[in-house]
C-alpha cells in the first residue's frame, strides 16, 4: 500500500494534517476549560519565541527531545520500540553525575569528553540490557524497557537518598560540580538572555548528523534496517539479527543517556532526582512526528520545545490551563501522528489515485 | 505466636487491598490481549477512570455514580484504542502509549480547571466512597481462636470492590473458557482469519473485548480514587497498570495464574511497606527501593525465560488484514 | 472474452447450485476478475482451472463472501442473493475449504467446528448436540477424525477433513475447495477425491479449484478455465483433453517439457553426510540424509510440502544449524550464510517475500542483500557505494528482463515474476559454484516461468551445481537430471531423469519405498 503517495504528501502534508488534528482536539479541550484557544495559541507562541530568553528555553527543551527522539528512531529502524528512554536518560545522568562529582575538577578538555562518554556508556548499558534480553532470550523490548524504567527509578532513588546525597542536606541532590565541567552557556553569546541554552545543543545536532550517516549511508546501518524490516531476510542475507538488535538498543540507550548532558551538565550542574521529567516519553512523540528521520526529529523537537516553554508561560497567564496541558497535547500528537497515521492515508491515497488516473485519461485523450 | 499470626493476617489483608486494582486490571487486559490486541493502555484507563470516579463522586456524592462514570470513561478510552488499532490498523503499542500520556495530562488539567485544588480532587462524605463492609457474625466468629482472626481481619471489613474483584476472577474464567463469547475471543487472538471465515466479524469481536476491558479497568480506577483513597491526584496509578500487565504476562494470559501474579506483586508491595526501616537479621536493612523493584525484575526474568516461558496469543499485535 | 456458459447443460430439473453473472473485482491496480460468468450445475463436481494468479481464488472468495465484488450478480439455487459476509454464504448453504486452513491451532477439532456455530451462549449447550451430528457426518462421508484432538497435533490431511466437516456441519450443500491437494501426496489426493465423489452421490455440489490438469481429469464432471481474471472457456470434462485445457489456460500452445542437452556432471560440489535438522519447535524434520550434487547437473528434490525440504534447504544454506551431520561446498564446511556465500554458495529461497527480499526496501537495496559486504558495494570506511549499487541493479534488470527497469522502485511493487527475476539475478550474477533454488516459480506468471527455467538450465550448462527443491512435480520432472524424493525427513528414493515418471515419484512421495512397492 505504501509508496503510492507523492513524497511531499508523505513527508510533508500527511504529518502536518495529523498534527493539525492533534491541535484541533487540543483546542477543543481548551474550550472545554473555558478559555479562548486562539488566545492560548497567541500566548503560547509568544511564550516560546517572543523574546530572547523564551527562545533560549525553547531551544534548551528541544535539545532534550532531539536526544530522546533520536533514541526512539534508531531503535525503530531496527524494528524495536524503545519505551525505556526515561530510564536510560536517568542512567545517563548517573554517569554524568559521577564524572561531575568525582572528576569535575579535572581540566575541562578531559572532564567534559569523559562526561559525554559516561552519559553514553551508562545510558547505553541500560539499553543494552533489554537489547540483549530481546536478542538472546526473546523477551519483548516494549515490556522490558517499561519495566526497566521503574527499576531505574528505584535505583536512582536509592542512590540519591543513600549514597550520592550532599552531606547534611534533606533533599536528594548531589554536590554542585566544579565549574570547569559545566557546559558553556550559549544564551549570552547569541543574545538569548539568561536561559539554560547551552553547548549540549551542538552535541545534539552533531548526533543528528551522525545518526543520519550511520542509518542511511553505512553498511552497518543497512544491516540494521534489514533487521528492522525483516528478520528472516536478515538471516538469509548473513546478517545477525541478534547483533543488530543489541547494537541498536545500545545506541538508542546511549542517545537517550546523552539527554543528561543538557540537563545535568548544561543546566543543573548537580545530580538531582526526576530530572528526566517524562522527556524520554516525549521522544516517542518526536520520533513519530519526525518520521524517524533526523531532520524531522529536529523540527518535531523544536515544536515540543516550544510547547513546553510556551506552555509554562501559558499556565502562568491563563489560570484555567496548567502545564499538564502540554502532556495532553503530547499524547494527542502520538495518537494522531502514530496510532492513527493510516486514518488520513487511505483517503489521501484514493484522492491522488483518482487524480493520477484523471491526468492519465486526459493525456490519453489528447494523444 | 498469636502476635506473629496477627502480623501475618494483617500482611495478607493489606495484600488483598493492594491486589484489588491489579486483579481488575490484569483480568481486563486478558480480554483484549487474548483477542489479539496489545493493551499497554491499562495504566491510562485506570488513571482516567480514577479521575472520572472522583470527579463524579465528589459532585454527586454517590460512589455508585462515580463507579459508573469510571466505567463509561474507561470504555471511551478503550474505544479510542479500538478506533486506532482495529478500524485504522494503527500500531497497538503506540496507541496505548498515546492514551497513557494523554490521560496523565488530562486528569490534572481538568481537575485543576474544575476543582481548583492544584490538580487534585478530594472526595469526602459517607456515600461518596465505598466504605468497608462488616461481614455478618464478626462478633461471634471473632471469638474463635486463629480462624476467628482470619475471618474478622482478612475476610471481613473490605469495601465492596474488593469482593467484586474476588468475584471477577471466576466470572472472567467462566466467560473465557465456557461461553461462546470466550471461545470467539480466544480464537480471534490465535487466528483471526478462522473467525472471519466462520462468518464472525473480527472487528466487532475485538471491539467487544475492548469494552469488557474498559469496564473492568473502570472498577480498578474507581477503587483507587473512591475506595482505597479519598480522591484523585496526579499519577495516582503510579505504574499499577503496567504492573497488572506484567502480572498478566507472568500468568501467561490465563486468569488464575495472572491473579496469582497480582497477589504476588501486591504481597511484595505490602511487605515493602512493613519492612521499611526494619533490620532483617543477618542481612540488615533491605532497601525499600529494591523491594519496590522486585515485581518489575521478576517480570523481566520471566520474559527472559529464566522462570518459565510466556507464550503470547499468536495473533497479538498484528492488525487484521484479509489475506490476498 | 467470456466463453459460452450455455455449453454446460443444467443437470435435471434442479436450478444451478451457483450461477455468477458479470462478476468484476479490482485490488488497486490489479484487475483480479473481469466480467466473470459461471454456471455450476447442482449435484456435480465442477472444476475451475487456471494458472497461479488467474483469479480463481478471488472468484471463490467472492462467492464465499470473504471479498466483495465490485459488480455482478450471484445466484444460489436459482435465486439472486446478496452476500455481504461469509455468514450470508454459509446461510445460503455454501461452504469453503481454503488453501490455507482456517483453523485455530491450539483448539480441539470440536471447538473449531463449533466456532461460529456454537448453538447457544454457553458452550455446553451446543457441544453435546454437535458431537452427535459430527459423528453421523463422519460415518456418512468416511471422514474419521478424533473430535477431541488438538489441531496442531494433527497431520494436514486430517486437518483438511476437519475443514470439510466444518462446512458440512454448517449445512453446506455446495462445497468449494481451493487447491486442496497442494499439501497432499497423489495417494492422499485420491482419497480426497473419493470423499468428493461421495458428497456428489449424496446430492451435494462440489467446486474444485486447482491448477493441476490431472485432478480435473480425474474427478470433475465439468470444467471452467480462467486466464488473467477472465473466464475463457467451459467444457464437459469427458469431452476435453489435457492438451486443450493447457492451451486454454495459457492462451497458446505450451511445451510441457523444457528442451535441454544431456547433463555432463563433473566433480562433486555439494556434499551432505547424514544431515539431521530440527524445526523451530525442536521437532526433527530432516532425519539423516546424505547426497551429493556435482558440477554441471541439476538435482531435484521432490516431495509434498512439509516433509522436511524447507528445513533441508535452510540447513544447506547455513541459515538453520543442523543437529548433526556435515554439509560441505567444494570441501569447505558450511557454517553460516555469510561464510557460505563467500565460498560460492548462492540461494534463491522458497519464500521470496519473507526471505529473498526485504519488504519496504527499494530494488537496488534488495539487489545487494547478502552481498552488501562485497568491496564492490561498500568502501573501506564502511560506507555504501550507492553509485555502483544502482548501476549494477540497472544492468541486472536489463539482463533479466525485470520490468519496470526502475532500481528506485519498492521491491514489493514488482509482480511476483519480476521479483523472482531480481532475486535470481542477484544470486546468479555473483558467479557461484552452487545454486540452491527453492520453489523458483511459485506465484510466477508463465512467461517468467519459462525464462527462469531456461536460466537454471543455462547455469547447469555453465558447469554450476544446481539443487532444485520444488513441490511442482512437472517442474521437477522437466528440469532435473537426477531426482531425490523426500518423505518424512528421509529420501525414499533416487531416480534418474530417464526412469522418472509421475506415478513412480507419487508413490515415493507417499513414503512407499522402491523395495516395498
Amino acid at each position: 500500500m505504501r509508496g503510492k503517495l507523492p513524497v511531499w504528501v508523505n513527508v510533508g502534508l500527511l504529518p502536518l494534517l495529523n498534527l493539525s488534528l492533534a491541535f484541533l482536539v487540543s483546542g477543543l479541550i481548551v474550550v472545554l476549560l473555558g478559555e479562548n484557544p486562539l488566545e492560548a495559541v497567541r500566548l503560547l507562541v509568544y511564550g516560546a519565541f517572543g523574546y530572547g530568553e523564551a527562545l533560549g528555553y525553547t531551544l534548551y527543551y528541544a535539545t532534550n527531545f532531539i536526544f530522546t527522539g533520536l533514541a526512539v528512531a534508531i531503535a525503530f529502524h531496527a524494528g524495536l520500540f524503545n519505551i525505556g528512554g526515561e530510564g536510560q536518560a536517568m542512567l545517563g545522568g548517573l554517569g554524568v553525575g559521577l564524572v561531575g562529582i568525582f572528576l569535575g575538577h579535572w581540566p575541562w578538555p578531559i572532564s567534559i569528553p569523559l562526561a559525554i562518554l559516561a552519559a553514553m556508556a551508562f545510558g547505553g548499558m541500560w539499553g543494552l540490557i533489554p537489547g540483549w534480553l530481546q536478542a538472546v532470550r526473546g523477551s519483548h523490548t516494549v515490556i522490558t524497557t517499561i519495566m526497566l524504567n521503574f527499576v531505574a527509578g528505584a535505583l536512582m532513588t536509592y542512590l540519591m537518598v543513600n549514597v550520592l546525597i550532599k552531606p547534611g542536606q534533606a533533599s536528594p541532590e548531589s554536590v554542585t560540580f566544579a565549574e570547569s565541567v559545566w557546559l558553556p552557556q550559549l544564551g549570552p553569546l547569541l543574545g538569548l538572555g539568561r536561559s539554560p541554552f547551552n553547548a549540549a545543543t551542538i552535541v545534539a545536532l552533531l548526533a543528528c548528523v551522525a545518526v543520519w550517516l550511520f542509518v542511511w549511508k553505512t553498511r552497518l546501518g543497512y544491516e540494521l534496517r534489514v533487521v528492522g524490516k525483516s528478520e528472516p531476510a536478515a538471516v538469509y542475507g548473513g546478517i545477525s539479527p541478534r547483533r543488530q538488535i543489541i547494537i541498536a538498543m545500545t545506541l538508542s540507550g546511549a542517545l537517550a543517556g546523552m539527554m543528561a548532558l543538557n540537563e545535568i551538565l548544561g543546566a543543573q550542574h548537580r545530580l538531582i532526582l526526576g530530572f528526566t521529567a517524562g522527556y524520554g516519553f516525549v521522544g516517542i512523540a518526536v520520533a513519530l512526528m519526525g518520521r524517524n528521520h533526523p531532520v524531522g526529529i529536529v523540527l518535531a523537537a523544536l515544536l515540543f520545545g516550544a510547547l513546553y516553554q510556551g506552555g509554562s508561560e501559558l499556565a502562568f497567564d491563563m489560570p484555567a490551563i496548567n502545564r499538564d496541558m502540554v502532556v495532553v497535547i503530547q499524547g494527542l500528537v502520538i495518537l494522531f501522528c502514530g496510532a492513527l497515521e493510516h486514518m488520513l492515508r487511505g483517503p489521501l491515497e484514493a484522492l491522488f489515485a483518482r487524480r493520477t488516473e484523471a491526468v492519465g485519461q486526459a493525456q490519453a485523450q489528447t494523444a | 505466636m498469636s502476635d506473629v499470626w496477627i502480623q501475618l493476617v494483617l500482611l495478607a489483608d493489606s495484600t488483598l487491598r493492594l491486589a484489588t486494582p491489579l486483579v481488575f486490571c490484569a483480568l481486563a487486559g486478558m480480554f483484549t490481549e487474548r483477542a489479539g490486541v496489545v493493551d499497554i493502555g491499562l495504566e491510562g484507563k485506570m488513571l482516567g477512570s480514577a479521575f472520572a470516579a472522583a470527579a463524579v463522586a465528589s459532585v454527586t456524592g454517590s460512589a455508585w455514580a462515580g463507579l459508573a462514570a469510571a466505567i463509561v470513561f474507561s470504555c471511551m478510552l478503550a474505544m479510542v484504542h479500538g478506533f486506532a488499532c482495529i478500524t485504522h490498523r494503527g500500531d497497538q503499542v503506540v496507541s496505548g502509549v498515546a492514551l497513557n500520556i494523554m490521560v496523565a495530562g488530562l486528569g490534572p488539567t481538568l481537575a485543576d480547571a474544575w476543582f481548583h485544588q492544584a490538580g487534585r480532587i478530594n472526595v469526602t462524605g459517607p456515600s461518596a466512597r465505598f466504605t468497608p463492609i462488616e461481614l455478618p457474625l464478626t462478633e461471634t466468629i471473632g471469638q474463635v481462636p486463629i480462624l476467628g482472626t482470619l475471618y474478622v481481619e482478612l475476610l471481613s471489613g473490605h469495601n465492596i470492590l474488593v469482593y467484586l474483584a474476588a468475584l471477577a476472577l471466576p466470572l472472567s474464567a467462566w466467560v473465557l473458557y465456557r461461553t461462546r463469547f470466550g471461545l470467539r475471543i480466544r480464537a480471534v487472538g490465535e487466528n483471526p482469519s478462522a473467525v472471519d471465515t466462520a462468518g464472525i466479524s473480527v472487528e466487532a469481536l475485538r471491539y467487544r473485548a475492548l469494552l469488557v476491558t474498559g469496564a473492568l479497568c473502570g472498577f480498578a480506577g474507581a477503587y483507587l480514587s473512591i475506595a482505597q483513597n479519598a480522591g484523585f491526584q496526579r499519577d495516582m496509578s503510579a505504574g499499577k497498570g503496567y504492573l497488572a500487565l506484567a502480572a498478566l504476562i507472568f500468568g501467561k494470559w490465563r486468569p488464575v495464574p495472572a491473579v496469582l501474579g497480582c497477589l504476588l506483586f501486591a504481597f511484595a508491595d505490602a511487605a515493602q511497606a512493613r519492612l521499611q526501616g526494619v533490620a532483617v537479621p543477618g542481612i540488615g536493612q533491605i532497601p525499600t527501593q529494591l523491594i519496590q523493584a522486585i515485581p518489575y525484575l521478576l517480570t523481566i526474568l520471566l520474559l527472559a525465560g529464566f522462570v518459565g516461558r510466556a507464550i503470547a496469543p499468536r495473533a497479538i499485535g498484528q492488525p487484521y488484514v484479509k489475506e490476498r | 472474452m467470456a466463453g459460452d456458459p450455455g455449453r454446460i447443460e443444467p443437470a435435471g430439473a434442479r436450478p444451478p447450485a451457483i450461477e455468477l453473472r458479470g462478476i468484476d473485482k479490482r485490488f488497486g491496480a490489479v484487475h483480479a476478475n473481469r466480467n466473470v460468468s459461471l454456471i455450476v450445475p447442482a449435484g456435480t463436481i465442477h472444476g475451475i482451472i487456471g494458472e497461479n494468479g488467474a483469479g480463481k481464488s478471488t472468484l471463490m472468495n467472492i462467492i464465499y463472501g470473504y471479498y466483495h465484488a465490485d459488480a455482478g450478480t450471484i445466484l444460489v439455487d436459482g435465486q439472486p442473493i446478496t452476500i455481504r459476509s461469509p455468514q450470508d454464504s454459509i446461510r445460503a448453504g455454501i461452504g469453503m475449504v481454503h488453501q490455507h486452513f482456517m483453523l485455530v491451532e491450539p483448539f480441539t477439532v470440536l471447538e473449531n467446528v463449533l466456532l461460529g456455530a456454537e448453538g447457544g451462549v454457553t458452550l455446553e449447550e451446543g457441544a453435546a448436540k454437535a458431537r452427535e451430528t459430527l459423528q453421523a457426518l463422519e460415518r456418512d462421508y468416511a471422514l474419521e477424525v478424533d473430535l477431541d484432538a488438538r489441531i496442531e497435533n494433527l497431520p494436514v490431511g486430517v486437518q483438511q477433513r476437519v475443514e470439510i466437516l466444518k462446512a458440512l456441519f454448517r449445512g453446506a450443500r455446495t462445497l468449494i475447495l481451493d487447491e486442496p491437494t497442494g499439501v497432499l501426496t497423489p495417494q492422499e489426493a485420491d482419497h480426497l477425491f473419493r470423499i468428493l465423489r461421495n458428497l456428489k452421490e449424496q446430492g451435494r455440489t462440489v467446486v474444485l479449484i486447482t491448477h493441476k490438469l490431472r485432478e480435473i481429469m480425474a474427478v470433475t464432471d465439468n470444467v471452467s478455465v480462467m486466464r488473467q481474471g477472465e473466464m475463457v472457456a467451459h467444457r464437459v470434462t469427458a469431452q476435453t483433453s489435457r492438451e486443450e485445457l493447457a492451451e486454454l489456460m495459457v492462451g497458446r500452445k505450451v511445451l510441457l517439457r523444457v528442451e535441454k542437452a544431456p547433463a555432463r556432471p563433473g566433480a562433486p560440489v555439494l556434499e551432505v553426510e547424514d544431515l539431521r535438522v530440527t524445526d523451530d519447535l525442536g521437532v526433527e524434520r530432516v532425519k539423516g540424509v546424505s547426497f551429493t550434487v556435482r558440477a554441471g547437473e541439476i538435482v531435484g528434490i521432490a516431495g509434498v510440502a512439509g516433509n522436511g525440504q524447507s528445513q533441508l534447504l535452510e540447513a544447506l544454506a547455513g541459515i538453520r544449524r543442523p543437529r548433526a551431520g556435515r554439509v560441505t561446498v567444494k570441501g569447505v564446511p558450511v557454517i553460516d550464510p555469510a561464510q557460505a556465500r563467500r565460498h560460492g554458495l548462492a540461494h534463491v529461497p522458497e519464500d521470496r517475500l519473507r526471505m529473498g527480499l526485504v519488504r519496504g526496501f527499494v530494488a537496488y537495496e534488495n539487489a545487494i542483500l547478502g552481498y552488501h559486504v562485497d568491496k564492490d558495494y561498500v568502501d573501506e570506511r564502511g560506507f555504501l557505494r550507492f553509485g555502483n549499487i544502482v548501476d549494477t541493479c540497472k544492468r541486472w534488470m536489463a539482463g533479466y528482463d525485470v520490468r519496470p527497469q526502475a532500481p528506485q522502485l519498492q521491491a514489493t511493487s514488482f509482480s511476483g515474476g519480476n521479483q523472482q527475476k531480481l532475486v535470481l539475478a542477484r544470486e546468479m550474477e555473483h558467479d557461484p559454484d552452487l545454486l540452491l533454488v527453492g520453489q523458483p516459480t511459485r506465484g510466477v506468471d508463465i512467461g517468467a516461468i519459462e525464462f527462469i527455467h531456461r536460466r537454471l538450465i543455462a547455469m547447469r550448462d555453465a558447469g554450476k551445481a544446481v539443487l532444485l527443491v520444488s513441490v511442482e512435480l512437472d517442474e521437477i520432472l522437466s528440469l532435473s537430471d537426477r531426482i531425490l524424493v523426500m518423505f518424512d525427513g528421509h529420501f525414499t528414493g533416487e531416480l534418474s531423469a530417464a526412469e522418472a515418471d509421475e506415478r513412480k515419484i507419487g508413490l515415493l512421495m507417499a513414503g512407499v519405498t522402491a523395495e516395498a512397492a
